[in-house]
Formats: structure tokens, C-alpha cells, sequence
């Protein structure tokens, strides 16, 4: 288990390395000279010479990339140019926490509404309510957060007056509802499905036979030998979420005007931004393999025949 | 192999049979045919042009004359989803299909050659896995935009084409290529895995015993049998990439207006919940149709496929 942890650990710098440079390389090569941006097209060419060697912009591509690797190592990932040259760390640090809580929110919704669901429906397999749940999963599923964001608003806002539009309030505010939800209705299909699955898998196994023959009540049954062995592709579906959930996100804070790091990141597609949608992109992929690598890890722990060797 | 079944079904048509008595598959099909079709005919189709204005009837609900209704411009909902779904045809058929091509090959190559093309294959998508999909789409449109954009125009003063850069084609060709790049790793390690598990098999023993060559191998055996996931994944992938030509489009990456996207449509109709719902409904309702569609579709490809697990 430990050199397998540490074998992990070690990939981790590479994997961080490449996909820097992935994204560092997209920024420096695709959109354009940064300094007629700011300069504007009809600039001296003198001033451009300056301020390119002032930025160090003149230097040899590697240099430039080590350059930016040690800087964001110590936090400093460049400055916004729609925001006047704020620096990027502080725009994304003022509205991650915001992003946080909206998909913590997604998630618990997701997870308590999904894991039962699937699991009554993998009871009832074959029934009209496994069917229900089997269907309404693959439909919300399909239903982008573009198309049900404005549907729940034109539904619950506009047309019975239950909950407020749009906003932000934090997470015991009522405006938290239906973003939340919109998030999380995904969310809730995908942990469905994937529980429905691996607990119809598990009740097949000889060993839950042999614990109901062997007299053990239900709870003991399912608690100490379903659950378990069931949750493994469901943790692993649950790393897989996350990313998910930031695509979400982007879409979902634009929708409801939530100020958190999606509506950051679609104004900055819209402005063309590229130092914050770098370190958008570079800061939820770093999260994202963090994640999973972390998932990984927790499989050893609820599974002790999983040993890596 | 081949007079053994002549006269009889070759494992395709008894596939297509299969899938043909179900009911719900065909349904999918259908519609799919249907939305594809009227996108691909979709100047003798759409009644009106896409970039119609009526400003004295703007925000209609449907009636005989717009059976979709119109949206804030006046321009006839029905005939811009028309447009829209030739987008979502187009930009669908081709990056799944570049994403196939490239996938199937550099995973046949993967699983057959072995050795350090394989580590190299796998570690490129590993590393391509290592991003959350949509994000890295997003990033990379927006990224390679003014450089297609650049490359476009001096092919433009190279060739002395007009309009080229003007048109539109540079978004079709910045979505196909981010959506392809996205999509080929799933492709290539599913390949891998079949080809990995293919490559031992007796019959495979049996032809390279007879002499034919690798390539001949490769081709002729071990990619045949190995097309029933490939088949089962285009399925999902075709409507995952509606969904991210749309999502592209919403944000403002993808195609651009005027041009008709059904992302573009919900784009423009997101502030009108109000008093136009109808704006985001009908083109939500048909890229929720078509993603449920490919998805079922896949499911039951999947089980006409592989008639022994059900």
C-alpha cells in the first residue's frame, strides 16, 4: 500500500508538469500577441519593444514556461487583463469559496436523493418503480443545465412563486435552492445508475447468499455486505463528478448570477481574458487529478482485497 | 470464414435484426434520422431564412404560420432549429468521426505494437484524461480561435478565395478540432483493450500461422471483431458532441451568431424565461431528445451486440 501511495505521489509533479505546460503552451501560442491587447493595433513600435523586454516577453518559450511554473508554484498566477491587471489569484480567491459551496450543496443533493433511489430501484428490478426510476435518471441525464436552469426559474419562480430568482446569499440563503438543484439533478441520475448497477452486481455474488442463509437480518445483510462491496464503483464514479460539476458550474452561476469561478470563467471566455481562464483551467485540472488520485487512495480503504503492489 | 456464411446472416445483419424488433430503439433512430436529415436539407426545409428579422412580430408563441413561434428578433424559431440542427449534424458526424479515425488507429497501434508506442499513446491520454472534459474543450477553443483565424486568412490571400474567414467555417473548424482532440483517448484505450484481449485468440494465432502479415492481420481480424464497443461508444459520443457543440455555442466559443446553433438560440433566449420560455424550451427540448436518443440507441446497440449477456 505505501509504495504504491508514494509511486502515486511521485507521478504527480509530472502529471502537474504536462498539463501546465499544456495549458501554458495554448496561451502563449493560440490567442494572440498579449502586448498589441493592451497597447492597441496602432502602437509605436518602439513602446512594444519596451514593454515586451519589461515583461520579459522576449525570452525563449522554456524560460518564459519556468518562469511561470516557479511563479504559480508561490501564487502568483499573472494578472487579468479585463480586470485592470489585478492579479489572478485574488480575482479566482474572492469567488472559489462561492463555487464551493454551490457544488457542495449539488453534491449532498445528489447524493442523498441518488444513492437510495438507485438502491430501491436494484431491490425492485424488473418493477414499475425501478422502471420510474430507470427512465426519469436517463431523462434528467439528458437535459443540459442550459435548458433546466431557465425551465426550474420559468417553473418555481415565475410561475408559482415559490422560490427567488436569482442571486447569491450564501449556503443557508434561499437563492442556493435552485442552482443547487439544477446542479444537482445531474448528479442525482449519474449516482442512480451507478448504484442500481453495482448493488444488482453485488446481490448476485455467492457470499450475500450465504449471508442470508447463514440468518443474518436485512440491515446486517446490506450494511456489511452490499453496501461495502457496491460503494467501490460508486466512489469512483463520484471522482469522476467533479469535473462535471465545475462544467456545470460555469453554466449554472452564469444562469442564476451567482458570483463564483464558472461566471468568472464565462466572462472571461466572453473578454477573451486568457491569464484567468489559464489559471482557471490549470487550478480545476490540479483539482480534479488531486480528486481522483484521493479516490484511488480511499479504495484500499473500504475494500481491504484491493492491495496495490 | 466467408462460405460459411454465405446463405446465411453475417453478424451484422443478425445485429440490425436484433435491434430492429426493438421498438423503443427505432423510435431513437427515427427522430435522430429525422433531426439529421432536416439539417442537412435544411435550405429546402426551413420556411424562412435564419437571419430573418419581423421586428413587428417578435416573441411570438407558436402559431400555424411559426409553429415554433418567433424569438426577440422576429425571426421564425422553427426555421433557425432547422439551421441549428444542420450545425449540430455537421460538427457531430465530423469531430466524432475524426475522434473514431484517430482513436481506433493510435489504439490498434497501441495494443498491437506494444513496447514504448504504447507507453507513449497511453500516457497521452492519460495526461488528455487528466482534464475535466468540457473545461479542456472551452479552453482549447477559445485558445486556437485567432490562430485558425490567421491561418485561414492567409490561405485566403495565398489562394485568393474570399469571404472564407468571414463565413464561419474558421468556428466549424475550431469546434471539430477541440471536440476531436477531446474525444480520440476514450476511443484509443477502449481499442487498446479490445485489441489486447483480441490479439490472443485462436483464430488470430491461426492467420499469422497461415502467414498473413501484421497489417493484414490488424485489419482484416482483429479491428472486425473489435467494432462492436467502437460502434456502441460512437453512439454515446455522437450525442455527446450535440451537447458540446451546444454548450460551446452557449459560451460564446463555438459557432457564432448569426449563424443558427441551438446553444447560440438558448444563449440568446436565457434573459427571456419570463415572457418568452418558449425560446430555450423548444431548442433545450430537442437537445435533450437527441442526447436521450443517442444514449438509448447506444444501449440497445449494445444489447444487439452482444445477444449472450442479456
Amino acid at each position: 500500500m505505501l509504495p504504491y501511495i508514494i509511486r502515486r505521489l511521485l507521478w504527480l509533479p509530472v502529471v502537474l508538469l504536462v498539463v501546465s505546460l499544456i495549458t501554458f503552451a495554448l496561451g502563449y501560442y493560440g490567442p494572440g500577441d498579449p502586448i498589441q491587447v493592451r497597447l492597441g493595433p496602432r502602437s509605436n513600435p518602439d513602446a512594444v519593444a519596451r514593454m515586451r523586454h519589461e515583461l520579459g516577453l522576449d525570452r525563449p518559450f522554456l524560460v518564459q514556461y519556468a518562469d511561470y511554473v516557479w511563479k504559480a508554484a508561490q501564487g502568483d498566477l499573472g494578472e487579468s487583463i479585463k480586470y485592470q491587471g489585478e492579479p489572478v489569484v485574488s480575482l479566482i480567491g474572492r469567488r472559489i469559496w462561492v463555487s464551493a459551496q454551490l457544488g457542495l450543496a449539488a453534491m449532498v443533493i445528489g447524493l442523498v436523493l441518488g444513492l437510495p433511489l438507485g438502491f430501491f430501484a436494484a431491490l425492485r428490478q424488473g418493477s414499475w418503480v425501478d422502471r420510474v426510476i430507470v427512465s426519469s435518471s436517463l431523462l434528467f441525464a439528458a437535459v443540459p443545465t442550459f435548458v433546466s436552469g431557465p425551465l426550474f426559474l420559468w417553473l418555481f419562480a415565475s410561475r408559482l412563486h415559490l422560490l427567488p430568482s436569482a442571486g447569491w446569499g450564501g449556503l443557508f440563503d434561499s437563492r442556493v435552492i435552485l442552482p443547487s438543484l439544477v446542479l444537482g439533478l445531474g448528479l442525482v441520475a449519474g449516482f442512480a445508475r451507478q448504484t442500481r448497477a453495482s448493488i444488482i452486481d453485488v446481490l448476485s455474488h455467492e457470499y450475500v447468499r450465504t449471508a442470508w442463509s447463514k440468518g443474518l437480518a436485512p440491515q446486517n445483510v446490506f450494511g456489511r455486505h452490499v453496501a461495502r462491496n457496491a460503494l467501490i464503483p460508486i466512489l469512483t464514479l463520484f471522482g469522476l463528478m467533479l469535473g462535471g460539476l465545475v462544467e456545470g458550474a460555469f453554466i449554472t452561476e452564469t444562469v442564476f448570477g451567482i458570483p463564483g469561478i464558472g461566471r468568472l470563467g464565462v466572462d472571461s471566455l466572453f473578454a477573451r481574458d486568457y491569464p484567468v481562464i489559464m489559471a482557471l483551467t490549470l487550478i480545476v485540472a490540479v483539482s480534479y487529478i488531486l480528486a481522483n488520485l484521493l479516490v484511488d487512495l480511499l479504495y484500499a480503504v473500504l475494500d481491504p482485497r484491493i492491495r496495490y503492489g | 470464414m466467408a462460405d460459411g456464411l454465405r446463405g446465411g446472416q453475417g453478424p451484422w445483419q443478425s445485429t440490425w435484426r436484433r435491434l430492429r424488433r426493438n421498438r423503443l430503439a427505432m423510435v431513437c433512430l427515427g427522430f435522430i434520422v429525422i433531426v439529421y436529415t432536416s439539417g442537412v436539407f435544411a435550405p429546402w426545409i426551413a420556411p424562412y431564412s435564419y437571419t430573418e428579422q419581423r421586428l413587428y412580430e417578435v416573441k411570438r408563441p407558436p402559431t400555424l404560420a411559426h409553429p415554433f413561434g418567433t424569438d426577440e428578433l422576429g425571426r421564425d424559431l422553427f426555421s433557425r432549429v432547422v439551421w441549428g440542427a444542420r450545425s449540430a449534424a455537421v460538427v457531430s458526424l465530423v469531430s466524432v468521426g475524426l475522434a473514431t479515425v484517430f482513436g481506433v488507429a493510435l489504439g490498434a497501434l497501441a495494443g498491437y505494437a506494444g513496447h514504448w508506442i504504447e507507453a507513449v499513446i497511453m500516457r497521452a491520454t492519460d495526461i488528455l484524461f487528466a482534464f475535466p472534459g468540457t473545461l479542456l474543450t472551452l479552453f482549447v477553443a477559445a485558445t486556437i480561435k485567432p490562430s485558425v483565424l490567421e491561418w485561414v486568412r492567409r490561405l485566403e490571400s495565398l489562394t485568393g478565395w474570399k469571404g472564407l474567414a468571414r463565413s464561419g467555417l474558421v468556428d466549424y473548424m475550431v469546434v471539430f478540432g477541440c471536440l476531436s482532440i477531446v474525444a480520440w483517448p476514450g476511443m484509443a484505450r477502449l481499442v487498446r483493450g479490445q485489441v489486447l484481449a483480441l490479439r490472443n485468440e485462436q483464430f488470430i494465432e491461426a492467420a499469422s500461422c497461415l502467414g498473413a502479415s501484421t497489417g493484414r492481420i490488424v485489419l482484416r481480424h482483429v479491428l472486425p471483431n473489435a467494432m462492436g464497443p467502437v460502434i456502441v461508444a460512437v453512439s454515446m459520443g455522437l450525442g455527446g458532441a450535440v451537447l458540446s457543440e451546444s454548450v460551446l455555442s452557449y459560451l460564446g466559443v463555438g459557432i457564432q451568431p448569426p449563424n443558427a446553433s441551438w446553444g447560440v438560440m438558448i444563449w440568446e433566449g436565457r434573459d427571456l424565461w419570463r415572457t418568452a420560455p418558449h425560446l430555450v424550451f423548444v431548442p433545450g427540448a430537442i437537445i435533450a431528445l437527441i442526447i436521450l436518443s443517442f444514449a438509448l440507441l447506444g444501449d440497445s446497440l449494445n444489447d444487439a451486440l452482444n445477444p449472450r449477456l442479456k
